[in-house]
Parts: C-alpha cells; sequence; structure tokens
C-alpha cells in the first residue's frame, strides 16, 4: 500500500511541476525535505529517551502494572488474547494514557514501546498482526481530552471562547474510533474466514 | 491546567520510584538507551515519506487536487476552504498546523469555518505518518487494511467535524 502512495505522489510530483513550471520548486523540496526528517528525528530522540527512561522507572516499580490494570477493563475487550500483566499490554496502557492527556510528544516514544512488544508476539514479523492494526487505528484517530496545541492556536487567533470546541472534539473523536475500530475489526474477521 | 500534566507525571513516577526502592537514576539511563536504537530505525522512513510530500506540495499538486475535490467537499458538508486542511491533516502535522493557522487568520476563529477547523485538527491525527512510524520501527512490511480502516476513521471525523459544528454551536 505504501509503495504506491509512496511512488504516486514522488511521479505525480514530477509531472505537475513540469505542467506549473514549478520544478525548481520541487527540486528544491526533493534535495531539502531529507533534511527536515532528520531534524524532526533528532527532535524526537530527546522525548524518546525522557519517556523511555520514565517507563523503565514504571515497569521496575510495578507502576505500570498498576495503570494498566485500570484500563483492562477497556482495553481488553478491544485487543485480543492479550494477556494482563503483558508488557505489550502496559505499554498499550500508558500510551493511552499520554493519548488522552493530549501528551502527542510522550505518547509516541510510548507507541512505538508498544510495538516493540506486540513484535515480539508476532509469528510473521514482516505483516502487521491483528492488535497491531487496532493499536495503529486507535493512535491515528486520535482520543482526547485536552487538544492543547489546537486550543492555544485558536487563543492566539483571538478567540473568544477556544474551549467552546470541546463537546464537539469530544464526540466527533469518540465516533471517529469507533468507526475505525470496527472496519478494523470486520477486516480481521474477514482474514480468519478467508484462512 | 496542561502545564502542570508532565512535571506531576514525572515527579509522580520518580517518587513511586524511590518509595518501591528501585535505583531510579539507573533505571531510567537504561531505558533512555534502549529507545536511543528506536530513532534510527525511523529515520529512513521518514526520510522517504517526507521528501514525497513535500515534493508534492511544492509542485502544485496539492492545490489541484482540493479545487479537484471541491464538488467532494460539497458532499461531505465541509467549508471548502477546510479541504485543504481535510487533505493534508493525515499526511502531515506541521503542514496542516501551517494550513490551520492561516485559517484562523483568514477566516477568524469563531466563525463556522474557523470551528469547524478546530474540531477536525483536534479530533484527527497524522494517519500516514503515525502508521510508517510505528511500522517502520519494528520493520512491517505488510500492514494489511491498516489503511482503510485508519482512513475512514478519518473520514469519519472529517463528516462529524462539519455536522457537529452545525448542530451544537450553529446558528
Amino acid at each position: 500500500m505504501m509503495t504506491y502512495i509512496w511512488s504516486g505522489l514522488v511521479v505525480l510530483s514530477v509531472i505537475f511541476g513540469a505542467l506549473t513550471g514549478r520544478i525548481d520548486a520541487v527540486s528544491t523540496a526533493a534535495l531539502g525535505e531529507c533534511l527536515k526528517a532528520v531534524e524532526l528525528s533528532a527532535t524526537l530522540l530527546g522525548g524518546l529517551c525522557l519517556w523511555g527512561g520514565v517507563m523503565k522507572i514504571a515497569e521496575k516499580s510495578g507502576l505500570s502494572e498498576k495503570i494498566s490494570g485500570l484500563l483492562y477493563p477497556l482495553l481488553g475487550r478491544i485487543f485480543h488474547g492479550l494477556r494482563r500483566g503483558s508488557a505489550a499490554f502496559a505499554a498499550i496502557a500508558m500510551n493511552l494514557m499520554a493519548n488522552l492527556l493530549g501528551l502527542g510528544n510522550a505518547a509516541t516514544p510510548l507507541g512505538l514501546a508498544a510495538m516493540t512488544q506486540l513484535q515480539k508476539e508476532n509469528p510473521d514479523p514482516e505483516t502487521a498482526t491483528d492488535n497491531m492494526i487496532l493499536f495503529v487505528v486507535l493512535n491515528t484517530a486520535s482520543l482526547q481530552l485536552i487538544p492543547t496545541t489546537t486550543a492555544t492556536l485558536r487563543l492566539k487567533a483571538g478567540s473568544q471562547a477556544p474551549m467552546e470546541i470541546l463537546p464537539c472534539v469530544w464526540l466527533a473523536s469518540i465516533l471517529s474510533v469507533t468507526v475505525g475500530l470496527t472496519v478494523a475489526k470486520l477486516g480481521c474477521a474477514l482474514h480468519r474466514r478467508r484462512r | 491546567m496542561t502545564g502542570y500534566a508532565v512535571p506531576c507525571l514525572l515527579v509522580g513516577f520518580i517518587l513511586y520510584g524511590l518509595y518501591r526502592g528501585v535505583p531510579v537514576f539507573d533505571c531510567f539511563v537504561e531505558g533512555a538507551g534502549e529507545n536511543m536504537k528506536v530513532i534510527l530505525k525511523i529515520l529512513p522512513s521518514l526520510v522517504a515519506l517526507m521528501t514525497a510530500v513535500g515534493m508534492f506540495k511544492a509542485s502544485g499538486g496539492l492545490d489541484l487536487l482540493t479545487a479537484g475535490l471541491a464538488p467532494l467537499a460539497e458532499l461531505l458538508g465541509l467549508p471548502k476552504q477546510v479541504l485543504p486542511l481535510a487533505l493534508l491533516r493525515p499526511i502531515s502535522g506541521s503542514g496542516a498546523m501551517v494550513i490551520f493557522q492561516d485559517i484562523l487568520q483568514n477566516f477568524g476563529p469563531d466563525g463556522t469555518i474557523g470551528r469547524v477547523a478546530s474540531v477536525l485538527m483536534g479530533s484527527t491525527e497524522t494517519t500516514f505518518y503515525t502508521l510508517a512510524l510505528y511500522y517502520g520501527a519494528i520493520g512491517i512490511k505488510k500492514t494489511r487494511h491498516t489503511l482503510p480502516s485508519a482512513l475512514s476513521a478519518d473520514m469519519t471525523g472529517f463528516v462529524c467535524s462539519a455536522l457537529l459544528v452545525h448542530l451544537l454551536l450553529g446558528r
């Protein structure tokens, strides 16, 4: 899937660039964007190390086990066959917590830790498991209690009530997560039947 | 309020660790070191993705796509000025942020367009980036039906943001 999207984007950019006479800008982007990728990974590196360290403390002190216990009734229903005390489960629970608190930068490394744990239970390391799909969808659908960045930008733009969008954001997130997870679950069920 | 979230979280974790007799500093360094290796695995997919998206934006392809999809925007009930944001949102977080700010400045944060854009920003994520990052880090090549599922969630988010703004905040 990514193969087609990626090559499609590159090929189309060159065609459009030639047609619109912006081929110089395309060329600049082709050479310059990789630098931004390095910048972004450097930015991520600090956060990854920080939250990796914090996670380790939580793991060794038994705190992550406690937190995952609180979220088990909900998450156990979404994820298939994930054991309560497992490291994968703890990481998923922590990632969800960070997402809910609007700590996007903290959620990403926790999510990567969860993916690493899920990969350990994967019989075919090149193919995504059902639980990986559900977990990625949960993350792409953005469950947030406090959309900090959005509210800050609204305030900066002179909004009279930057938080008035909250009920809409909550409802929209819940609906989109539900639809995403349902489609993912249906896909998994179809896949199992075909085998 | 949210200024307290991170510091309190950190203090809470460290205090609980100390209470349980965990050597917190050594633990922290160990965990940080493990995550350092992850970034090296991510960089290649980031370079690939950001290059392609950057080229597409520069070529004017995104503008063309927006113009071509204006009827679709009408169908979804989205103001057409919000469509570039909806298109870019799944692909690039920083790109979406730039367009979002632009919309707020041009149309005001408290009008219908500004509100729909805000709800859309708050309730969706950079799907392609998350996908590339999460799967790239652990070397998954076949993502199966992840993308269609994630995009269906995004699509629901788009439609709902327009609909909910009209229902809950509309005139």
